[in-house]
């Protein structure tokens, strides 16, 4: 037993938390901040699930849950993020046996971490009510050994009765996208329920992050969701610079937060070039499609490539711009957006679409709070969710963006909410061009130092990205975790989809517009 | 209905005059390397250490780089104190064999076209289903892009559809992940024949960052045979473009249109 351990079990247990708040003891840290393991409370199971069944109700959501692989069995970590502290709640547990009683029936937002726990792990949430494969990993571990999965073998949800039937749609799609498996389960054309079955882009990223040599990190954290490649290499490099304790310049923090809003503008604009393609608006859908692309290539003028690559690296950023660049730049982000603006009013003044838009596929704040939504589809009901806001890091605590929200939960929220950040992200970029910071663009960083976890999270455009990385006594990852905002999203649209008509699948689904290998890893 | 009218005029004429002119591309973009063996120093290997996919390989007197495995990251232009490796603004990148694309100096673009007898049946319409196979949805929306007013594929007589049945040929991204095997091969066998395959981006041609992952199958040819390969990680729209007319002999030697007489060939 290392001293860590020991340390562990000589009572961490019964330090008191902090404030009368916080019930039970967890770890605080702040996002980007790392935090000794010795100072992460050991909970016994019990203790820990009440923790996390009782977070919803402390306003605090399950941001990570995952296991790590220790000589005495699986330790389970959790991180709870307490939107208005401000703060992350860090805790731990190690499961006896190999089993644990589920949460998902008190705590819906686990119900996906659960089922990935007992794929990646073999240690079974008892009670849980679906227990499929998350990603159909190939073997699968179980305490009694390896078993082979097969993709697509399942024991899908099914509605039977009189008129009811199933549609079965993917994993090949009929547009450019990626694959999927959708299941359908309708009554004429409403959809009693959907379930949605991927896994078919598992590359293994997180076991390649522990294998691999350092030298390919950034290339996998660039495609985990390669269009999200700013989104998750910033959080990356967050977690790395904060486990090296290594520095960075205000200057490369702009350029990052920069990077960041351009990669928002050019994915939000093609959402909603996407959705006015659905309801079949065709200008709206066919200037946006152009639209996305400037945006695209203004991040190529930044770093030479349209999705960012190269650009975010640990200790700051590769690229820098003068102040006629800037300018430039300027230029082409004002006619982009004098466009996006002229596009976008057709799409809000046309009665037709608006009609298709309202009330379909409507989430309820309180659904969206249980399932544990993030980004916008959160937003779109209400909850006033945004890492830049409620988690600042880098750039982001200097400068502020708004958060916007809207109310109706549905098809049409989802675009507006888009629409209001496209606005904000744009009028912040601009700001920020003007007024850069001095410095260097990279610093020198620092090698990871042992014994530590940190959380890292980024708002990305679709929503929260979720980094976690634990060092063991050598200063090299024991684990790495990643949580793209699709986790949390893609029940949401699920459950967004039932007594809907089966018709309104694509709308509804590119009003999440949710990503499949940042889900699949 | 004046607001659409209106809006139109505002957002004028987008569509780029490729291949009658040049496309431009950003100043930073990074395209085709250029090697050049006699600046290295002796005992040198930091470029081919510093490469995430081992796509530069150093021997004792020879240096080469294969642009089927580089992501044109910039760790090997970076690393190199010499200036031995660097990466030109050529976006012409296509090839038709994989050991095209092994750049030993400096790289000479060399689609060939398809041969006349497919070209007969393809060359004024081509009808492609996309296949992402454990892409990271960069090569989709590239190949997406295309679609655009800016690019207008349909113009050139190439059209992405909705079922392999109506395809002509498939083109797939991503480095053929093992859940997605089985999907791909169906999908090109539910393609009648003839048929054509290509392979767009680092992973659909090796794997990408993913080389040697048991997830993933290494690319499309080592279950499919790939007719053209297009480089990047992911290929810029126009190098995808370029090696989508290359193939139908719609180029002269410049990347440029070709005469109205060899497209007539077609």
């Amino acid at each position: 037993m290392n001293q860590v351990e020991q340390q562990r079990l000589a009572g961490s247990e019964t330090k008191p938390a902090a404030t009368g708040q916080s019930i039970l003891p967890a770890k605080r840290a702040l996002n980007g901040q790392a935090v000794l393991l010795t100072d992460i409370p050991n909970l016994r199971i019990e203790s820990f699930r009440q923790s996390l069944i009782q977070a919803p109700s402390q306003h605090r959501r399950v941001a990570a849950f995952f296991g790590v692989g220790e000589p005495d069995g699986v330790r389970l970590y959790a991180v709870l993020a307490g939107a208005g502290e401000g703060q992350l709640f860090v805790m731990s547990s190690l499961v006896e046996g190999n089993a644990f009683a589920s949460m998902t029936a008190e705590c819906p937002q686990v119900h996906l971490f659960e089922r990935e726990l007992f794929e990646q792990w073999g240690v079974r949430p008892e009670g849980h009510p679906h227990l499929n494969p998350v990603r159909f990993e190939n073997p699968r571990r179980t305490h009694d050994g390896d078993v082979a999965s097969s993709i697509g073998i399942a024991d899908f949800y099914r509605v039977e009765g009189d008129e009811v039937h199933e549609v079965s749609v993917g994993p090949v799609h009929a547009g450019i996208i990626e694959p999927g498996h959708f299941r359908f389960q309708c009554h004429g054309e409403e959809v009693l329920h959907l379930e949605i079955s991927l896994g078919y882009q598992h590359r293994g990223v997180e076991q390649a992050m522990l294998m691999s040599p350092v030298k390919r990190w950034l290339p996998y954290m660039e495609t985990v969701a390669g269009d999200t490649t700013i989104g998750h290499t910033s959080a990356h490099c967050q977690l790395t610079e904060a486990l090296g304790d290594s520095s960075v310049s205000g200057r490369a923090h702009a350029l990052r937060a920069i990077a960041l809003e351009l990669e928002r503008l050019a994915n939000h604009v093609g959402t909603l070039g996407g959705v006015a393609n659905d309801v079949g608006y065709l200008p709206t859908a066919s200037f946006c499609g152009r639209l996305r692309g400037d945006f695209l290539n203004l991040t190529a003028a930044l770093c030479g490539s349209r999705f960012g690559r190269g650009l975010v690296r640990p200790g700051g950023v590769d690229f820098d711009v003068d102040a006629d660049q800037c300018r430039s730049l300027i230029e082409r982000l004002d006619a982009a957006q004098r466009d996006v603006k002229s596009a976008l009013n057709l799409l809000w003044d046309a009665n037709s679409v608006q009609a298709r838009f309202e009330g379909t596929g409507a989430l309820t704040q309180q659904m969206a709070e249980e399932l544990g939504l993030v980004g916008v589809a959160a937003r779109a009901c209400g909850l006033e969710r945004d890492v830049r806001h409620d988690f600042p890091a880098g750039f982001f605590r200097l400068a502020q963006i708004p958060v916007s929200v809207a109310q109706s939960g549905d098809v049409f929220a989802r675009a507006y909410v888009r629409w209001l950040e496209i606005q904000r992200s744009y009028a912040f970029i601009r700001e920020q061009l003007q007024n850069l910071p001095s410095g260097p663009i990279r610093r020198a960083c620092n090698s990871l130092r042992p014994d530590r976890l940190c959380v890292s999270l980024v708002e990305g455009w679709r929503g929260e990205i979720c980094h976690v990385a634990i060092t063991n006594s050598e200063g090299r990852l024991a684990s790495y975790k990643i949580i793209d905002p699709s986790f949390h999203n893609w029940l949401g649209l699920a459950v967004a989809l039932r007594n809907q008509q089966i018709s309104d699948f694509p709308l509804c689904n590119k009003s999440f517009d949710l990503s499949y290998c940042g889900h699949d890893l | 209905m004046i607001k659409a009218i209106i809006a139109r005029i505002q957002q004028g004429h987008r569509t780029s005059n490729y291949p009658a002119q040049q496309p431009t591309l950003p100043d930073r973009f990074r395209g085709a390397p250029r090697l050049d063996r006699d600046l290295c120093t002796e005992g040198c290997h930091q470029c081919a250490d510093a490469c995430p996919t081992d796509a530069l390989v150093l021997e004792p007197t020879r240096m080469s780089l294969d642009m089927g495995r580089c992501l044109f990251c910039t760790e090997c232009t970076q690393a190199c104190p010499t200036g031995a490796v660097t990466l030109t603004n050529e976006y012409q990148l296509a090839a038709r064999r994989r050991k095209d694309l092994i750049v030993e100096g400096e790289f000479e673009p060399r689609c060939k076209a398809l041969d006349e007898q497919t070209r007969r049946v393809f060359g004024r319409s081509l009808k492609l289903r996309q296949v992402s196979a454990g892409g990271c949805n960069a090569c989709e929306a590239d190949v997406n892009v295309l679609g655009t007013l800016v690019y207008d594929l349909g113009r050139f007589g190439i059209q992405m559809v909705a079922s392999p049945r109506h395809a002509d040929g498939i083109l797939v991204t991503g480095p053929v992940t093992e859940n997605m095997a089985v999907a791909l091969r169906k999908t090109y066998d539910a393609v009648p024949s003839p048929k054509i395959v290509i392979a767009v981006g680092a992973c659909a041609i090796a794997g990408g960052p993913y080389i040697g992952h048991s997830q993933v199958r290494n690319g499309v040819d080592s279950i499919l045979p790939v007719d053209l390969y297009v480089p990047g990680c992911p290929p810029h729209p126009y190098t995808i473009l370029d090696g989508l007319l290359g193939l139908l002999d719609r180029l002269d030697e410049h990347g440029t249109q070709a005469t109205a007489s060899r497209q007539l060939q077609g």
